[in-house]
C-alpha cells in the first residue's frame, strides 16, 4: 500500500509544478497520498496559523476597531460601552487644533529630521565601509569587517546604555571635544535645533529669536520655525548611535553584492583598459545599484520605527524633540489611557511604512527591468570581446 | 588565468598604506564605545565621573560584578532578569525552529488545499512593521487574560513569519529525489521530514537559530507590552528601568554599564562562535529585518 500511494505520487509529479503553484490539484485528482498529505499539511502548519493569527492577525482588526473608539482601556471594547467616534481619532491628528495634533505634528516632524540624516548617513557609511573592506590586498579584511558588524549584533538596549554614558555632559565625547576646544553640548537635554545651532554659529541668524516670519506663521499646528529648525541636539545623539548600529548591517548587503560581480569581468574590463574610476562607474556601480535600493528602502521602513532607543534614552524629552509617532503612540494608549488615540497612530505609521514599502516594489520593478537590460548589453559586450579575441588570436596565428 | 594588472602594480604603496590605517582608525572608532564600557566595569563611581575616557581603571574594582550577583543591600535583581532572558530564549528558539521548518517544510512540499492562501498570508503578514503592533498586541494579550505571564512573553514569540519563509526558502531548494526516495522506502510524511529533511538543512536550521537566539535575547518591545511586574523583567526591559532611573539612584554608570555588558555577552559569544554565517556566508540575505 505504502509502496503503491509512493508510486501514485512520483507519477503525479511532474503536474506538481513550481513550488509556488497555487493549483489545488490534490484533493481534484483524489488520491490517497495527496489526502494523507492535505492532512500532514494542516497539521504541519497549525502552530503557525494559530499563532500568526492570534497575535498578527487578530491585533491588527481589534486595533482598527479601537481606533474608531474613544476607549479608555477599562470598559469592554466590544460590548458598545466605549463610545463609537467612527473615523475622528483620524481626523483630530491632522485637522483638530489641540495638543494631540501639535504632539503628533512634532513627532512626524522629528521622525522626518531623523529619516532625513539617518537613511543618507546609513547608507554612505557602508557603502563606503564595504568598498574599503572589498580590495583584494587588504589585510585583516575579517578584522575590520567584524569590528565594524558588531554592533549590529548588540541589544539597543544595552548599546543605548553605553551611549548614555558616553553623551553625559561631563562624559567621554565632551572630553574629547575639549581636548580640540571645542566645548560639547549637553547632548541629552539640548532642544536647540541643529539647522539653526550651526546658522547661528556662523553669524548668520539668532539662534535664541526666530524671525517673526517664520515663528508667526505655520502649517498643521506647528510654526515654521517648529518646522524647519532641524533635529534637536539631542534628537543628534540617537542619530549617532542609529547610524554606528545599523551601518554594519548594510555595508554586509553591499558587501555580498560586491563579492557577486564575476572576477573575470573585472578583469575583462581592466584588460580593456578601463582605469580604476571607470571600472568603479561601468561595473560595480550598476552591480550594486539594486542593493543600494533595498538599503534605502529598508531604511526607510526602518527609520519609522524607532522606538527603543527614545524609549531608553530621552523618552521624547527634551521639549518633545524626540518624540516619535511610535513613542507617541505607546505614551498615549499606556500612559494617558487614550487607547483609540493611539491605535490610530499606529495605523497612520502603518500607512507611512507602506507607502515606503509601494515605492520601494515600485522602484524595484524598474531595477528589474534595468537589470535585466544591464545584463543583456554585458553578455553582448562579452560576446564581441571574445570574438575580437579570437580573430586578434587567429590574425596573429595566420601572421 | 589570474594575470596581475599592470595598473595596480605601478602604483607605490603608500596610498594603500595610509588608506588601510583610515580604515583601522575607524575600525577603533566603531570598537572604542565597547572598550570603554569594559574599562568602565572595573572602575569606581568617582572614578567613572572623574575620568570618562581613561582606560585603565585605578583603583581597579569588581564591585559592579559582586554587586549585580551577590545581592547586597541596593541590589539590582540581575539574576532573576538574566534567569527570565535564558528561560524566554531557550524556549523560544527551540519552538521557532520547530515549528518555523514544520510551516516551512509544509509550505514549501505538501500540497494541501488553502498553501497558496496561506503563502499569500505570510507574506502579507511580514509586511507588518513589529511597531504598529505594539498596542494591538497588548489589547490581545489582555484580551486573552495572559497580561503578565510568561505565556505572552513565549508564545506569542514561537512563531515568525520571517523564519517561515527561510525555512520554506531552503526547502524548496533540495532535490525532489530525496523525499521521493524516502517514500518508495517507506517513510510516512512526518518521517520524511523529519529524518530525512531536516537533517538536510542544518545550515538553515543554524541560521534560524542564531537569528531567533539573538532577536529574542534582545527583544524589548514585545515585553514592554506584555508584562509590568518585576518578576517577568528580562535583561533588556529591566535594564531600562534600572537606567532610566526606576531603580538605581544618582549615577552608577559602573554598575550600568556591567549589567549592559553582561546582557551583551551571550549574544557576542554566539556571534563569534557562528562569524562565519554573519559575516561572510551567503546566509548575508537572511540577515535583513
Amino acid at each position: 500500500m505504502r509502496t503503491a500511494t509512493a508510486a501514485t505520487a512520483a507519477v503525479v509529479e511532474p503536474g506538481r509544478g513550481g513550488a509556488t503553484s497555487t493549483r489545488r490539484g490534490p484533493t481534484r485528482r483524489g488520491s490517497s497520498a495527496a489526502r494523507g498529505q492535505g492532512l500532514w499539511g494542516w497539521l504541519f502548519v497549525s502552530p503557525m496559523v494559530v499563532i500568526l493569527g492570534l497575535f498578527l492577525a487578530l491585533p491588527v482588526v481589534m486595533a482598527l476597531w479601537v481606533s474608531l473608539l474613544n476607549w479608555d482601556g477599562q470598559s469592554n471594547p466590544f460590548s458598545g460601552a466605549a463610545d463609537f467616534v467612527g473615523l475622528r481619532n483620524y481626523q483630530d491628528l491632522f485637522t483638530h487644533d489641540g495638543l494631540t495634533r501639535t504632539l503628533f505634528m512634532t513627532s512626524l516632524r522629528n521622525n522626518l529630521y531623523y529619516v532625513l540624516l539617518v537613511v543618507p548617513l546609513q547608507t554612505g557609511l557602508a557603502l563606503a565601509l564595504a568598498l574599503a573592506v572589498n580590495r583584494r590586498r587588504l589585510k585583516g579584511k575579517g578584522l575590520f569587517r567584524t569590528a565594524f558588524y558588531f554592533p549590529s549584533v548588540t541589544s539597543s538596549i544595552a548599546v543605548s546604555t553605553v551611549f548614555l554614558f558616553l553623551f553625559q555632559s561631563s562624559g567621554a565625547v565632551n572630553s574629547l571635544l575639549k581636548w580640540v576646544g571645542i566645548k560639547g553640548p549637553n547632548w541629552f537635554t539640548d532642544a536647540r535645533g541643529l539647522v539653526w545651532v550651526v546658522l547661528g554659529g556662523l553669524g548668520l541668524v539668532d539662534p535664541a529669536a526666530p524671525p517673526a516670519a517664520l515663528a508667526d506663521h505655520g502649517a498643521l499646528g506647528l510654526s515654521w520655525w517648529d518646522w524647519l529648525s532641524g533635529p534637536s541636539i539631542a534628537m543628534c545623539t540617537i542619530i549617532f548611535l542609529v547610524v554606528w548600529t545599523t551601518s554594519g548591517t548594510f555595508m554586509l548587503m553591499f558587501l555580498a553584492a560586491l563579492q557577486d560581480i564575476p572576477e573575470a569581468q573585472l578583469e575583462s574590463a581592466r584588460l580593456d583598459g578601463a582605469n580604476g574610476r571607470q571600472v568603479l562607474r561601468h561595473v560595480i556601480v550598476p552591480a550594486l545599484r539594486p542593493v543600494l535600493f533595498l538599503v534605502i528602502t529598508l531604511g526607510l521602513i526602518g527609520t519609522w520605527q524607532v522606538f527603543d532607543q527614545v524609549y531608553v534614552m530621552s523618552q521624547g524629552a527634551p521639549a518633545n524633540t524626540t518624540l516619535t509617532p511610535a513613542f507617541l503612540s505607546y505614551g498615549v494608549s499606556f500612559k494617558d489611557a487614550q487607547y483609540g488615540t493611539g491605535a490610530a497612530i499606529s495605523f497612520v505609521l502603518l500607512a507611512i511604512i507602506l507607502l515606503m514599502t509601494g515605492l520601494q516594489r515600485l522602484l524595484l520593478r524598474e531595477r528589474d527591468a534595468g537589470g535585466a537590460r544591464v545584463a543583456l548589453t554585458r553578455r553582448v559586450r562579452a560576446r564581441v570581446r571574445t570574438q575580437r579575441q579570437a580573430q586578434d588570436q587567429a590574425g596573429r596565428a595566420g601572421r | 588565468m589570474n594575470t596581475p594588472t599592470p595598473l595596480r602594480r605601478k602604483r607605490s604603496r603608500t596610498p594603500r598604506l595610509l588608506g588601510t590605517l583610515l580604515l583601522a582608525v575607524v575600525a577603533l572608532v566603531f570598537l572604542l564605545p565597547f572598550v570603554i564600557q569594559l574599562a568602565t566595569t572595573f572602575k569606581t563611581d568617582p572614578q567613572a565621573a572623574a575620568s570618562p575616557l581613561s582606560l585603565i581603571p585605578h583603583p581597579f574594582t569588581l564591585a559592579s560584578y559582586r554587586q549585580l550577583f551577590g545581592g547586597g543591600s541596593d541590589a539590582v535583581p540581575f539574576p532573576t532578569w538574566l534567569g527570565n532572558s535564558v528561560l524566554v530564549t531557550v524556549v523560544v528558539t527551540v519552538g521557532r525552529v520547530f515549528f518555523d521548518s514544520l510551516a516551512g517544510y509544509a509550505l514549501a512540499r505538501l500540497r494541501f488545499p488553502g498553501r497558496g492562501l496561506l503563502t499569500v498570508g505570510l507574506i502579507s503578514v511580514m509586511a507588518v512593521p513589529g511597531v504598529v503592533l505594539m498596542i494591538p498586541k497588548f489589547l490581545v494579550v489582555q484580551y486573552l487574560g495572559i497580561y503578565d505571564t510568561y505565556t505572552a512573553m513565549i508564545v506569542p514569540l514561537l512563531v515568525d513569519a520571517v523564519g517561515v519563509f527561510i525555512m520554506k526558502q531552503f526547502f524548496e531548494s533540495v532535490p525532489q529525489e530525496i523525499e521521493e526516495a524516502a517514500r518508495v522506502d517507506g517513510a510516512g510524511v512526518f518521517r520524511t521530514y523529519w529524518s530525512v529533511i531536516l537533517p538536510m538543512a542544518k545550515p538553515a536550521l543554524i541560521t534560524l537559530t542564531v537569528l531567533s537566539f539573538q532577536g529574542t535575547w534582545n527583544e524589548f518591545t514585545h515585553f514592554v507590552v506584555t508584562t509590568q511586574s518585576a518578576d517577568h523583567a528580562t535583561l533588556t526591559t529591566g535594564l531600562v528601568q534600572f537606567v532610566s532611573g526606576g531603580l538605581g539612584s544618582g549615577t552608577q554608570y559602573p554598575l550600568k554599564l556591567t549589567a549592559a555588558l553582561l546582557a551583551t555577552v551571550p549574544v557576542a559569544v554566539v556571534f563569534f562562535v557562528f562569524q562565519r554565517h554573519f559575516v561572510r556566508g551567503g546566509s548575508t540575505g537572511a540577515l535583513k529585518e
